[in-house]
């Protein structure tokens, strides 16, 4: 313990705000980030077309504020934790190394007197904050237009009602599986250059997550996220596989599960730097 | 902390590809050349020391401290390497500041040390420009100043001539004199002896991953001269030419050829060993179909590097 204590801990603070300065703009700016926006917002474009169709019908929106609820917690839990995080994180977390290789940068980095493990927690936290920025912002926007469109009975569900313990909830889930599935794409970009076939693979062990012995599902970042949603989402057929909860758990320990989770594969990932070499002409 | 850059049988392979083999170099104070053609090694060596790649084999020290020690060693250590790229949107200003935060300074401090180390390249009036809209040479100058700004007392440098203007080329050598001359470590890597040999207090010679000759101009000369050459002679009767070149005392080796028809000889004397063979010819005792150098000697190597002959050109 007091070792822990006699690491030059200011120092390293300082390097990872460092990165964070440094790698933010690549990831909030890079061309290569569109997609990423597109899997964030498009919820909130589909969500403008129901708005739409719903005044042209006549119908009185209030009188659904029920049912967009359900349809807002099927967006979150399934579409953006499921899927669009998933991927988003997949092209965040991969190319935080893989683009300072294949731009041959990495070496500016290495050639500085930080520590591989302090640099991988760095780059870590800057793809962790502009995953959870970017798709934090498009689920703020989708509810906003969700309620907004009801009117006074929407601004009363939001503000006088559940609906902000409820964004809150999403938003709490939404950063943690930035960190939990960002953590493992952090990894396996250290071994595989095409994170497709892994990325193929970690969603097959994600989906079967709730079949898996109880040991196992604690591997799973799809075990600790589940015990995040705030509304129970339709659990018959298929779906079941993204919204049944095995072994609840309450929500503050499978925050800490998951963060200990992640910070294991990021340790991980910081002891494979350490084995790094540079050789941009085999990469 | 000892006093020298010291590898010790040093080999670094990629794969079954050799990037060095049983490399032992000990490196004061001053400038060091890596001088050899490309493919020789010479990047290898400084990506060891720089701890970017990890040897197969064998150990490396700078100053003491082993390369994968990076907290302590890049508060010594500036790498000039050779890659021409930068991070996307930054400007020559941006680019060492940024870098120079992760040394840990921050501020004004920062803020003076990058702007110094633009003005000892000469790139003060660019340092608020893209590095994008930069010539070759300004980069290279870019990169030079990053590698200089956290005022290091050795300062590695990859080809840091390629692609300077006359003026560039010249006023950049006068800095490394000078901080040669201030006592720091500066190791330059060239594939031409001549663009080097002038300022370097010591020259090390590569070829094909070793260390061919090391040591100040004279003594590199000297080691190349005695370096044996190796040359293939196709004849009708390689056993017949064996036993005449054994008797000569610059001869070192004679192997007949996997295929019979010719012989490999290796000989201390490549000049005396011609004059040899014509005599052998005139005597219509063997017939000489070709002689041909049977690798890239040291001599050749030393030949193209100083793009003369090997007793003139570089004092």
């Amino acid at each position: 313990m007091s070792s822990l204590l006699q690491q030059p801990w200011t120092t390293w603070l300082s390097q990872i705000a460092a990165i964070l300065r440094m790698d933010l703009r690549k990831s909030f700016f890079a061309r290569r980030g569109a997609l990423v926006y597109l899997l964030a917002l498009a919820p909130a474009l589909l969500i403008v077309l129901h708005a739409m169709v719903d005044h042209h019908s006549g119908m009185d929106p209030a009188s659904h504020v029920g049912e967009d609820t359900q349809i807002m917690a099927v967006i979150v839990q399934v579409y953006y934790i499921r899927f669009a995080v998933f991927f988003g994180c997949m092209g965040i977390f991969t190319w935080l190394l893989r683009g300072e290789i294949v731009e041959k940068t990495l070496h500016y980095y290495l050639l500085t007197p930080i520590r591989r493990e302090v640099l991988a927690a760095g780059k870590f936290f800057s793809g962790a904050i502009a995953a959870s920025a970017i798709f934090g912002g498009g689920i703020v926007l989708s509810f906003a237009l969700m309620y907004g469109h009801i009117g006074a009975a929407g601004r009363a569900y939001v503000f006088d009602g559940a609906g902000l313990s409820q964004l809150g909830a999403y938003l709490l889930a939404t950063v943690m599986a930035c960190v939990g599935y960002g953590s493992v794409f952090f990894a396996l970009s250290l071994v595989f250059k095409n994170p497709i076939v892994p990325a193929a693979l970690l969603m097959g062990w994600e989906t079967i997550s709730g079949i898996l012995p109880s040991l196992l599902q604690k591997l799973t970042i799809t075990y600790y996220l589940k015990q995040l949603t705030p509304l129970d989402t339709p659990s018959t057929g298929l779906m079941a596989l993204f919204t049944v909860v095995a072994q609840p758990l309450p929500k503050a320990v499978a925050v800490l599960g998951l963060l200990l989770l992640s910070a294991v594969v990021v340790a991980c990932a910081g002891l494979g730097m350490r084995r790094m070499q540079i050789s941009y002409s085999v990469d | 902390m000892s006093d020298r850059i010291r590898f010790e049988n040093v080999s670094k392979f990629y794969g079954e590809v050799l990037g060095v083999n049983g490399v032992s170099l000990s490196i004061g104070p001053g400038i060091t050349s890596l001088v050899g053609p490309n493919g020789s090694g010479k990047t290898t060596l400084m990506n060891l020391m720089t701890g970017l790649l990890r040897p197969t084999q064998g150990r490396v020290e700078v100053l003491g401290i082993a390369p994968s020690d990076a907290e302590r060693l890049f508060r010594i250590v500036g790498y000039c390497a050779q890659w021409d790229s930068f991070p996307k949107g930054v400007t020559g200003y941006q680019f060492i500041r940024d870098y120079l935060s992760l040394h840990g300074f921050k501020g004004e401090g920062a803020h003076k040390l990058a702007w110094a180390a633009l003005e000892r390249v000469d790139l003060t009036a660019a340092g608020d420009r893209k590095v994008a809209g930069y010539s070759k040479g300004m980069r290279q100058r870019v990169r030079l100043a990053q590698a200089l700004a956290h005022r290091p007392s050795v300062l590695v440098l990859d080809e840091p001539l390629n692609g300077l203007d006359p003026m560039a080329r010249a006023e950049t050598i006068d800095l490394f004199e000078s901080l040669g001359r201030q006592g720091m470590y500066v190791i330059i890597s060239s594939h031409i002896l001549e663009e080097v040999d002038r300022i370097s207090d010591s020259v090390v010679l590569m070829a094909s991953g070793y260390v061919v000759a090391e040591g100040n101009i004279p003594q590199v000369r000297q080691e190349v001269k005695d370096h044996p050459v190796q040359v293939l002679v196709r004849c009708s009767s390689p056993s017949l030419l064996a036993s005449r070149v054994f008797i000569q005392d610059h001869v070192v080796e004679a192997k007949i050829s996997n295929d019979g028809r010719g012989l490999l000889v290796r000989t201390r004397d490549a000049e005396e060993f011609y004059k040899m063979l014509n005599h052998v010819a005139a005597d219509g005792v063997v017939d000489i179909e070709t002689v041909a150098p049977a690798d890239e000697d040291v001599n050749s190597i030393y030949q193209y590097l100083i793009g003369s002959s090997g007793d003139g050109g570089a004092q």
